[in-house]
């Protein structure tokens, strides 16, 4: 390694020598490989944290790269997934650690499976059903975690330490309706850069030794405004997720074919009863016939028939575009790709 | 009565209110991460039953999905 790689952290006190060499040692996963995950993964790749695990269930598309910063134009152009993009990225950051990209969803059934390990989550997810299945992954495996939401100019960031700070369940009972959404009304790259700053900054502090903020933290980045309140309070000790007596209710396995609306994007995910691998060359065969258009970038299957496009992953999970009703999304589904 | 709302100063046509009365006009009740009143902490049960009065300070501080 260089050895003058990491001397301005290292020069930093807080971290010294001593912390760096803890960093090197520690794995954290990052849920979601958007502007967040992206901000928050190139943060703590340049750190230096030992092994990265990123997972995104998506891929690129052109209106990401005002501020999903790991990801090109030629990303977009291929329709490259982001978390094999984003890994590709982080380890021509750094070559001295280990990345591991998965194209994949964050699912009841599957989240546990990254717990096992992990010293960190980085919350980089854009919807609150992700959130609480992580809420609730990390709660049991007892792995603290950072959420970070942001929407327009406004950003807000939470450090949760399952059972000694507030959970995002002890905050609020119920998934918030999201009618507002970077999609809807747009957001700003500064206010996504603060809010992974916060994020990271947390994640940096619990990984080298240091308690984490208890503060709630908001800001406006456009109007200028920061507000912190210190939530401890909120603990709530009958909590579903992080209480002794929790259920963690978003971790209840699902039956049959799940279906998730992609918010403001006219889009419908599609994922099969049981994942398994595909084979997309021998899909592109049989559809080939009915499609108006087709291709196979080696990742995905993207074909078009009639008014609707269709990205289908490896794992049988497909991304119908210009549908908004599941029901539809699923007829679809079996139409073209199986049960 | 007149509120200081995350730093902004508000006037208001009724003079007795309640935190759950202020929440309801911002029409973002079931987003609200934490309120605090005069730096003091709100839990969610107690809304309805916090008054309000002239000249306090309360920060909202609501919940955002994107990223």
């Amino acid at each position: 390694m260089i050895k003058q790689r990491y001397s301005r952290q290292e020069l930093f006190a807080p971290i010294g020598t001593e912390g760096q060499q803890k960093l090197a040692n520690k794995h954290v996963v990052i849920v979601g490989a958007g502007a967040l995950g992206s901000a928050n993964g190139e943060m703590l790749a340049r750190a230096g944290v030992g092994k990265i695990t990123i997972i995104d269930r998506d891929y690129v598309e052109w209106s990401n790269l005002s501020r999903q910063q790991l990801f090109t134009e030629e990303d977009a152009a291929h329709a490259h997934t982001k978390a094999k993009a984003a890994s590709r990225r982080l380890q021509a950051i750094n070559t001295s650690i280990t990345i591991e990209g998965v194209v994949e969803e964050f699912a009841a059934e599957t989240a546990e499976v990254f717990m096992e390990d992990a010293d960190f989550v980085i919350d980089g997810t854009d919807n609150f059903n992700t959130r609480f299945i992580i809420n609730d992954a990390c709660a049991k495996w007892r792995v603290p975690w950072v959420y970070g939401g942001c929407l327009t100019s406004y950003g807000i960031v939470l450090a949760i330490m399952p059972g000694k700070s507030p959970c995002l369940q002890c905050l609020i009972d119920q998934i918030p309706q999201q009618g507002r959404t970077c999609d809807t009304v747009g957001v700003i790259a500064p206010a996504v850069q603060i809010t992974a700053a916060y994020q990271t900054a947390e994640c940096l502090k619990y990984l080298t030794g240091y308690e984490m903020s208890q503060e709630l933290l908001n800001f406006d980045v456009w109007e200028r405004k920061h507000v912190a309140v210190n939530v401890s309070p909120l603990i709530n000790p009958y909590c579903p997720s992080c209480s002794a007596k929790a259920t963690y209710p978003f971790l209840m396995k699902q039956q049959g074919i799940q279906t998730a609306v992609l918010c403001g994007r006219d889009t419908v995910q599609v994922r099969p009863a049981q994942t398994n691998t595909l084979s997309i060359p021998a899909l592109a065969k049989q559809l080939k016939p009915f499609s108006d258009s087709m291709k196979d970038n080696g990742e995905l299957l993207i074909f078009t028939i009639k008014k609707n496009r269709f990205v289908v992953f490896q794992d049988g999970r497909t991304l119908i575009h210009g549908v908004s009703d599941v029901e539809q999304a699923k007829k679809l589904y079996q139409r073209y790709i199986g049960a | 009565m007149e509120l200081h709302v995350n730093g902004e100063t508000l006037h208001f046509a009724k003079d007795t209110m309640t935190m759950l009365d202020l929440l309801e006009a911002y029409d973002i009740e079931e987003k609200v991460a934490a309120v605090e009143k005069n730096k003091e902490i709100i839990r969610k049960t107690d809304y309805s039953q916090t008054n309000l009065e002239d000249g306090d300070r309360i920060e909202i501080v609501h919940f955002v999905g994107g990223g």
